[in-house]
Parts: structure tokens; sequence; C-alpha cells
């Protein structure tokens, strides 16, 4: 089916989250919709589910006109979507889930769950999704929970399928499952809607590229087109994908890591012997599918893991068995993986997140009473060098943008006297133009002089940013190597062969 | 159904939650919706609860039935009888709780304002206990057991300990009902941060805990010699919060104790670094853990607060209105007390300015019935209502024809 958007203009209030977007999908054809984190996609791709109403324009099905007062009547047109947030119910089965909202029945109204499991198991082995009906949702790993609602939307016939940042979720390994599966839907005649922000995958699957800033279409590109050039479109201005460091300075190795190891509460082996340093003004990048022993790393470091074993030295002093305000005094600066569950607090302001760590400090505290007019004076400061994009400080900071929210946890993290920065996936889910930011305040960091260990599971990150990458696989460290060592070999190293 | 689909919230969580984490964010989530809701509605809400309160006057008024019987040959009669009897019952309230214009002279007009003030008090101050409790993220249910608590320890410090001269018996008295309050709810804070319960099953259990400990002690160890009933002696003048207006009104020093009340919560929750860990704490613990903050101490100690906070309002009730323990010293009190926090969005202002509303209530209640004949339940009935409308946000505003909340931005 071939689908047509023709003008479409969205506003909230006075904000024009779409303005006359027009795009044409092919069916079997990849469309990709680029642009950064505002720029109007998601908004987009609701109005085209039914979840929106549109102010202007209109929607063209096989170049008839439709209108969708809701997600029933798209799905009934064929259309079928993605989320970025799974739309699914943890307790429920996978047959359970799928059939919901349309439930197959016999006997006039009995719930025919062996039809359901039938139907699950067909679009399942079609695709090679390797499901089992029967699990519960909630256990499954997200990428297999991201098959459970591809097969939602194909149960339901949809012949176009929208993808909401699939990918935003994924391992690196997940997402090339991902993509091997919109290719076989492609063949299929199926017409795909990618939304994404991520060049590489853009280059990798699209047939055809929109590019969306600020609500309207930049300009149609090639996946020919080189990823500086696409990156330029997106944000409105040169960017510098490459980073660009001199060589690091190396001091005395401060920040040393021996013999660590932890279990997790099942039992098992999450961190296994784990022994590295890292020298003053060096960034070590540890590198892995998520998963493998690195949040429990970062945990230990903090004085988040109590049942690590082995030892965590900074400057001399053990960080092992210290509570994470005493790591934090020792100069331990942390930006964590999620920083809406751990970085920030959504309802407090920006200046409120910026003390979050020193609310009972000189000089944010006298007595008990806190200094609001420190506070104030503090943070416009901060808001001001990190290039915060706010109108106040009074702004809650659950309502920043993904790249505005790591820039807080980033300036409150680097204010504090350091002795050690890490941060783990700082990038994550962040647009091209934040990605630059923070890419520099991390250099910045290093060529200071301070050690820095980062969490990386994107294998380009892992490589600009690292002097040394060590390779994590199921707790243990595979190996330590130069970041010149070919992708090959880094991605060999990710799968435990050692190099 | 497309309702459902519009909302913007993952329905699978991405990070790995263990299932007693998750269910206390709900709780805490739930918490967190009440707190920062539309100023608008509590308001709004009191006001269709009157609405609502109006229509069942009307209906259960005598005067009203006999008319509507004849009403297809006379609505007149009908409506001038409904008119009578909601008007009728919403004077008698305004006289029974504000000031009583029919009384001879001002000094007995007067009367029922301070009767509103003292009935104000402890659910004012047992409110604001709740408040901090939820404004950090913590559903403390057991503002009864608190008050009890309380009020067992202002008792036992009354009766037995009489060695001090008289204020200081006094003060005494109300430190120890706050320390049992604070002991009370902490014990909650202390069971949270080292095994993981949950606080609202474990506060809901402590009250009916301190409901048949207090039946039990009031029937054994604590009772009067020659009382009948189950009931304390009566406290000594010396342990009495002084009266403030003098022996015809019911107002204490209790009042001038919930006014500074309001003052230090007001202090404590906008103010003070330990409200900000408290708040950081309820709007995101896995955060404020990250930050370096104790949360497992901050859980103790908000628990510590809140029930400090129902130990006082516990004081009041001993040491300024009943005077003895019995077992209905906490009343409906500690589920009043939620109410009021949720009304005045667990917000110190709003929390008095709800306390005074039920105090208010309480208090012309008596007099709705007394003149009127109103069945004392309607402002039960109320009250009740308040919280329901509180809870259904969307149904107050189609009411006063509000627009919807905005569309949330994808």
């Amino acid at each position: 089916m071939k689908l047509e958007l023709r003008g479409i203009t969205k506003r909230f209030g006075s904000l024009v989250a779409n303005e006359n977007v027009s795009l044409t999908v092919q069916p079997g054809e990849i469309h990709c919709l680029l642009g950064e984190n505002g720029a109007g996609k998601s908004t987009l791709m609701n109005v085209l589910y039914g979840l929106y109403q549109a102010d202007g324009g209109e929607i063209l099905l096989d170049d008839k006109v439709v209108k969708f007062s809701g997600p029933g009547d798209a799905m009934a047109a064929g259309i079928g979507m993605v989320h970025q947030h799974f739309m699914l119910i943890p307790v429920f089965t996978v047959a359970e889930n799928v059939i919901l909202g349309h439930e197959p029945t016999k006997l006039g109204g009995v719930l025919d769950m062996a039809a359901a499991r039938v139907k699950v198991r067909e679009i399942s082995d079609q695709f090679g999704f390797d499901l089992d009906p029967d699990a519960i949702v909630g256990d499954l790993p997200v990428g297999v929970q991201q098959r459970v609602e591809i097969v939602k939307a194909l149960i339901s016939n949809a012949q176009i399928l929208i993808f909401d940042e699939p990918t935003a979720v994924l391992t690196p390994q997940e997402t090339d499952e991902l993509m091997a599966i919109m290719k076989a839907l492609r063949e299929r005649g199926t017409a795909i809607v990618f939304i994404t922000h991520k060049l590489r995958e853009v280059k990798e699957v699209a047939d055809k590229i929109t590019v969306l800033r600020l609500g309207k279409v930049v300009g149609e590109a090639s996946p020919d087109e080189s990823a500086s050039e696409l990156a330029s479109m997106m944000v409105g201005r040169e960017v510098d994908l490459e980073i660009v460091k001199e060589p690091a300075k190396l001091g005395a190795a401060s920040f040393v890591v021996s013999g660590l190891s932890a279990i997790s509460h099942n039992g098992a082996k999450v961190l296994d012997d784990v022994s590295f340093e890292i020298h003053q003004g060096e960034i070590l990048v540890i590198a892995g599918v998520q998963g493998n022993g690195q949040t429990e790393l970062t945990e230990a470091i903090l004085g988040l893991q109590n049942k690590a074993t082995g030892s965590i030295k900074l400057n001399g002093e053990e960080l092992l068995g210290k509570r994470v305000k005493q790591v934090l005094d020792l100069g331990v600066g942390f930006v964590p993986e999620d920083r809406t569950e751990d970085g920030l607090v959504a309802d407090f302001t920006i200046a409120e997140n910026l003390m979050l760590d020193r609310a009972d400090r000189k000089p944010f505290v006298a007595g008990l009473n806190l200094r609001l007019a420190f506070l104030r004076e503090f943070a416009t400061k901060l808001v001001k060098q990190y290039d915060v994009r706010t109108q106040s400080i009074e702004t809650k900071a659950g309502k920043l943008s993904g790249g505005n929210q790591q820039k807080v946890v980033l300036a409150r993290e680097l204010s504090r006297d350091l002795k050690l920065f890490v941060a783990s996936q700082p990038t994550r889910g962040l647009d091209v133009g934040s990605i630059e930011f923070v890419h520099e305040q991390i250099v910045k960091t290093r060529n200071s002089g301070l050690p820095v260990l980062i969490v990386a599971t994107e294998l380009d990150e892992a490589v600009q940013l690292g002097d040394r990458i060590a390779v994590m696989y199921r707790g243990k460290i595979v190996g330590i190597v130069p970041s010149t060592t070919p992708r090959e070999v880094l991605g060999q190293m990710m799968a435990g062969i050692s190099a | 159904m497309s309702e459902k689909l519009k909302s913007t919230k993952p329905a699978v969580s991405v990070a790995p939650a263990d299932s007693a984490e998750s269910s206390n964010n709900r709780f805490a989530g739930f918490a967190r919706d009440l707190v920062t809701g539309n100023a608008l509605i509590p308001v709004l809400a009191v006001l269709a609860s009157f609405l609502v309160g109006g229509i069942l006057i009307a209906f259960s008024d005598e005067s009203v039935q006999t008319a509507s019987a004849y009403f297809f040959a006379r609505p007149g009669d009908t409506f001038q009888a409904i008119g009578q009897a909601v008007f009728g019952a919403y004077d008698a309230l305004f006289r029974g709780s504000i000031y009583n214009y029919q009384a001879g002279t001002f000094s007995e007009g007067i009367l029922s304002l301070t009767q509103t003030l003292a009935y104000a008090t402890p659910i004012t101050i047992a409110g604001l206990g709740l408040a901090v409790a939820f404004r950090s993220g913590l559903f403390n249910i057991g503002g009864t057991g608190q008050i009890i608590a309380g009020a067992v320890g202002s008792t036992i410090i009354a009766l037995y300990v009489p060695i001090w001269p008289g204020p200081l018996h006094f003060l005494v008295a109300v430190l120890a009902g706050i320390l049992g309050g604070a002991i009370f709810g902490g014990f909650v804070g202390f069971l949270k941060a080292t095994t993981g319960a949950n606080e609202v099953i474990v506060t809901i259990m402590f009250n009916y805990v301190a409901a048949f400990a207090l039946h039990y002690s009031l029937t054994t160890w604590l009772k009067a010699p020659l009382a009948v009933n189950p009931q304390s002696s009566p406290v000594p003048n010396d342990a009495l919060y002084p009266l403030l207006a003098g022996d015809a009104y019911p107002l204490h020093a209790g009042f001038i104790v919930m006014l500074l009340a309001v003052a230090a919560v007001w202090w404590l929750m906008n103010r003070s670094s330990v409200g900000f860990h408290f708040k950081a704490l309820g709007h995101n613990p896995s955060a404020s853990k990250v930050a370096g903050i104790n949360i497992n101490r901050t859980y103790f100690m908000v628990m510590a607060v809140s029930g400090a906070l129902a130990g006082l309002a516990g004081t009041s009730q001993i040491l300024g209105t009943e005077k003895y323990l019995g077992t209905g010293v906490a009343a409906t009190y500690g589920f009043d007390a939620i109410t009021v926090a949720l009304l005045g969005r667990s917000n110190p202002i709003g929390v008095l300015a709800a306390g005074l509303l039920f105090g208010g209530l309480r208090a012309g209640a008596v007099t709705m019935q007394a003149n009127q004949n109103v069945p004392i339940d309607i402002v039960y009935v109320v009250q009740s209502m308040i919280v329901l409308f509180i809870a259904a946000p969307p149904l107050v505003r189609s009411m006063f024809f509000m627009p919807k909340q905005k569309e949330a931005r994808a």
C-alpha cells in the first residue's frame, strides 16, 4: 500500500510541531524520517496513527484520502506502529499480548488461545523470530519484546509499519537483527517508516530519507550521502562527527581496580576478577554489549554494590565499602546511563537538580537553612557555562530535551572538585548536536589531567573517544587494547574471543 | 479505548525493577499526582461537594418530601421547600461554625468560631504530618495509630510523672506525645529501610495494633480506678494546654502550636536541606541514591517527622480537648487528616485551609442537626465527596466547564 502525507500541519498552542510536511512512502520501501529530538518526527507519526488530529493537510492511502479519528481507524486501514515505549502488558504471555484487542473466539465467545498460539508461531517462524507464545512478556529481553510488538502489528495485516526510534533501547546485536527484520519486511512489500536520528542505521537500511528540522521538511536525501552531510542537514550547521583530541599526556596511574568480583542477587557472577588502571589524562573506554557487567562495575565504583569484593583504589584510597556520599566526596564524578531515572529528579527545577548532591553542604546551606540566593547565582553560572538551553533555571528538569538534561547532569558532576570522572553511555539517546557537546566536555576533562572511565556500547564512540579500550564480556575483561585496534577485532572481543 | 492509547506512559518498564520497588513507585506516583495537580481542583471539589450535599439535604428533608407529593399541582411549593431546606441547613452550618448571629451577644456568637478552631487543631497538625510523608513519596496511612501513640505518651507523663512543677509537667507531656508518635511512625520507616516493607500496608496494620493495644491498656494498667468504661483518669490541670480565651471557650494553646507547626513544616519542606532530601526521595529515590543521599536514613526520618506531628495532634486531644484518654481519642482524625493533606495538596498553607474547613464542618454539623434536623451524616457525605472529587479531576473539570488538560506533546 502506498502512503502519502500532504501538507500536514500540527500545532500545540503557539508551538508548530509540524508545518506543511509532505512525504510519500512506496510499498516495499524503507523510508527514513531523520531529525533531531523535537524536530517533529513523533508528532507526525502520531498524526498518521490517529493519535493526534492534524490542523491542516491530508493523509492518502493508495491515493484515497483517509481520516483517522483514533488508532483503531489507522489499524483497520492497515497501519501498524512499533512504539518506542512498548505498548505491552508485562504480566500477559506473548500470545495474549498479540491478540489483545482482536481476540479470536470459538463457540460464540470462548477465547481461542490455541488459534492465537498457532498464529503467533506462524508469523514468528516466517521471520525467524523464535518467539515462545507462552512466555511472559515481562521476562523477555527488550529486543524480544520489540519482536512481540512487531508481531502484534503484523497479525492485524499491517501494510504500512511505523518504527518509532526502535533502536533506542537495543544492543548493537539486537539492532543488527532488527535491521534484518526490516529488510525481510521490505521484501514482502511492506512500506516502512523508520524514525531515527542515528546516521549509521539510516545508511544501512534506508531506501529514501526525509530530513525534518524544527517541524519542517528540510530536504530529501539518498542513503549514499555522507554521514556528515546528513548530520548537517539535520542540525542545520556543520557538525564535527569526528572527535578531535590531542595525544594523551599521561600522568600517574591514579585509579586502580584489581581483582574486582561481584555476585548478583540470584547468585550469578556479574563481575569476575576485573583489573585495570587508568592514568591521569587518559580515557579508558569499557566497551561491550550492554549487560556484561558494565553497570555493576560503575555501581561498585560508586558504592552502590554491596556484594563486591576486590579493590578499587583512587589515589591510594580504597573506594570499596564506602558509602556513595564518601565516594563522591573523594572526588568521583558520575554520569549514570539512565539520566532520567538515576541522574535527575524530573519534578525538580534545574537549579534544584544542580544541588542534588550538595544540598547539605556549605555554601549551599547555612545551618539547615538552604541559601536560595546562592543557589540561583550558582545555577545561573552553570547553565551559561554548560550551554543548557532553557528560559529559566526554575524550569523543571523533566521538561528539558535529553541533550539539555545531560548537560545539567554534566554541569553538576563536573562542578565538583574531581579526581576521577566516570560516565556510563553518556550520549545514549542524544541528538547529534548534544553528542558533540558531551564529547567535547569529556575530552576537556581528560585534558585537564583526570583519569576518565567511559562505558560505551557503540563501537564508534568507543574507538573515537578512548585512548585505550577495555572490552568486557560476561563480567570479565577480555582484553585491554589501544583504540587503533581494528573494528573486527573489537567486535570479536565483544563476543568473548580474546585478541 | 482511544483514551487508553493516548497515554504516553510506557506499558513496559525497560529498566529492571523488582516488584516490591515498582509497587512502591506506584504509590509514590499516586501521591505525587495528588500533590502536583492543578491548584484550582481542591477548591472546586469543595464547591462540588457542597452542591451534592445540598441535593442530599433536599432529598432528606421532610417538608420537601411532603411538597413533592403534590408537585404537579403546585410545583412552586416543592421549590420553596427545597430552597428553605438547603438554605436553612447551610445557614445553620454557618452559625455553628463561624458566627452565630442569632445569639444575643458577641461573646456568645463567636463561640462557634472558637469551636471550629478547636476542632481544626488536631486535624490540621496530623494533616501536616501526613503531608510531609506524601511530599516525600511515602503514603503514610497510619495517622490514627500515630495519634494514639502520641496520646498515650502524653497521658503517661501527665498522670504518672507528677514530680515536676506546672509548666514543665505540661512541656514534658507534650514532648512525650511527640516522641510517642515519632517512635511509632519512625519504626515503620525503619522497617521500610531495612526490610523493604511497604509503608502503606504496615501503617494500616499499625492502626489496628495501636487501637487494640490502647483498648487493652485502658481496661488494665491505664484504667481509672473507679471508671466503668475503658478510660484513664483525668489529666491534672498543670499538664493541660492553657485556655486562650477563658473558660467559656474551648480554644486552647494547641491552636498556637498548630500555627507554629504550619510555619515549621513550611520551612522544613521549602527552605531546609533536610526537606530538600525528603522531596528528592519522594520524586526520585534512585537519583537521590546516586547523588549520595542516604535514602534509608531519609525513609526513617520522614516517617519519624510525620509520626511526630501526628503525635503532637494526639497531645492536643489529651491535654487540650478531651482531658482524659479514652478509646475514641483518635476518633476519625487519622483519616480526616489524610483528606486534609490531600485537599491541601500537601502544602502547609493548603493543609491549614483544609483543616479549618474540616473543623468548621465538624463544629457546624452539630448545629445543623440540632436546629434543622439535618442528619449529621450529610456532613460526612460532603467530606467524603471532597475526596472523591479530588481523586477525579476530569469530573470536576467537566462539572465546571473547564477545558480539558492540554495534550501532551510527543
